[in-house]
């Protein structure tokens, strides 16, 4: 999918409307556009580079309803002199926009399948889109499981909407933290272990991967013992993009511009790349 | 004892066990239940059951003092509890409790030790899923300390 801006090299100014703390370093932010880019039309995995005037531009995926394109969102976590700025921003202030990049996470391809959704800390953000997608079009999907971890109850982003798709009856949704204290009732334990408790037909399975990079590497390995192939899964990565199109080489990643090619890529594609150290 | 046979048999810990090795272990079973905050162990007592959960959950917790006790793993249906039976001195290392309502087919441990030195075989057959258990909590347990999410 093509930039929906005038140049994909101009931000555009978008307004925050609002932002929301998720957890103690992160933040939601929802932007609202010019007239001429009101419906931001962008496609699940997908990120924008977003332009904190006066520091910089970072690469952020998208993480709101792809459906609902007249509200960008953003979930930004606080870790660098950009981000902190993106995130100190408040109602009413502005900030540049370049996007929609790079190649999404393939929902509509994934039709008629039994789909695992497994996120990693602030993984969860590029997957919401693609969650929305398939519960948007639930009917064409068979079972649907999220798989959630993260540090500890704290950093679990959404908690809300959480609970939410743990009270519907189309959806089952498992949480696990790495360590826990006080009142949490749920599991323990790392994401990795929690894939055993999800139900699909490994033929007919997808999985959309996206974390920190060992969490990425034995969920990958603990589905292809499950019985998933490796055209089966979906990692979207991360690297430091810059041009979001493909022509700067900061993001490449072997033969691959992450901005351009991925950041989402079947694993089969990269699994000679995913693993290796010196790339 | 006949009821924990297929419950046993079903577990993964002791699936695909020979039926004749799954009676050995049933004469060293008997079923527990706990009812939410109720604990299965407590670290340092004497160790001298291990247990197979088939319906419910339990805290592995460890105390620290000031802050009360840490959470380091949930344990539910198909797992098991209570590893460290098999070095001496036989005590636990943990505190364990029931968040839910949770059944377990307790595994008297002596008992099991004796039916292991008694019949070798059964005891390598034993002694193999416990290997393949601990390498499984080995690698769980790096990546935890590997702080992915830090």
């Amino acid at each position: 999918m093509t930039s929906n801006l005038p140049d994909p090299m101009i931000p555009t100014p978008f307004v925050v409307h609002r932002v929301k703390r998720e957890t103690s370093d992160t933040y939601t932010l929802d932007l609202k556009g010019p007239e001429a880019a009101a419906n931001f039309a962008f496609a699940p995995g997908q990120f924008n580079m977003l332009y904190a005037f006066g520091a910089g531009e970072a690469p952020i995926s998208i993480s709101g309803d792809p459906a609902r394109p007249e509200t960008l969102v953003h979930t930004v976590r606080d870790v660098g002199n950009v981000t902190r700025a993106i995130c100190r921003l408040k109602k009413g202030e502005r900030l540049g926009v370049r996007g929609p990049f790079g190649a999404p996470w393939p929902v509509a391809q994934l039709a008629g399948q039994d789909v695992l959704i497994i996120a990693g800390g602030l993984g969860l953000a590029p997957l919401r889109p693609a969650l929305y997608h398939l519960l948007n079009h639930r009917e064409e999907y068979g079972n649907v499981e999220v798989i959630y971890g993260a540090r500890t109850p704290k950093d679990l982003l959404y908690p809300k909407e959480l609970e939410r798709w743990r009270g519907r009856f189309d959806l089952r949704v498992h949480i696990t933290v790495d360590a826990s204290e006080g009142d949490w009732r749920g599991s323990v334990g790392v994401v990795t272990k929690i894939i055993a408790r999800a139900r699909f037909d490994p033929p007919s399975t997808a999985a959309l991967v996206c974390g920190p990079g060992v969490m990425m590497r034995f969920t990958v390995q603990e589905l292809m013992s499950r019985g998933l192939k490796p055209e089966q899964i979906y990692v979207s990565m991360e690297r430091n993009m810059k041009c979001g199109v493909g022509l700067c080489g900061h993001c490449q990643w072997g033969p691959f511009f992450v901005c351009k090619d991925g950041p989402v890529f079947r694993y089969d594609r990269v699994r000679d790349w995913f693993e290796r150290r010196e790339v | 004892m006949d009821t924990m046979e297929p419950i046993l048999a079903a577990h993964p810990f002791f699936k695909d066990l020979a039926p004749r090795y799954l009676k050995l272990v049933c004469e060293c079973a008997s079923r527990e239940q706990f009812a939410p905050g109720q604990m299965l162990c407590r670290d340092e007592e004497e160790a001298r059951k291990f247990y197979v959960i088939y319906h419910g959950q339990v805290a592995v917790e460890i105390y620290r003092a000031r802050r009360g006790p840490v959470t380091i793993q949930t344990l539910g249906d198909g797992e098991a509890l209570g590893w460290l039976w098999w070095q001496q001195p036989y005590h636990w290392h943990l505190d364990a409790r029931a968040l839910q309502l949770t059944r377990v087919i307790s595994l008297d441990v002596q008992c099991l030790l004796t039916k292991c030195d008694q019949d070798h075989d059964f005891g390598y057959e034993l002694m193999k899923r416990y290997a393949h258990h601990l390498a499984v909590q080995f690698r769980v347990t790096k990546l935890q300390l590997a702080d992915m999410y830090g």
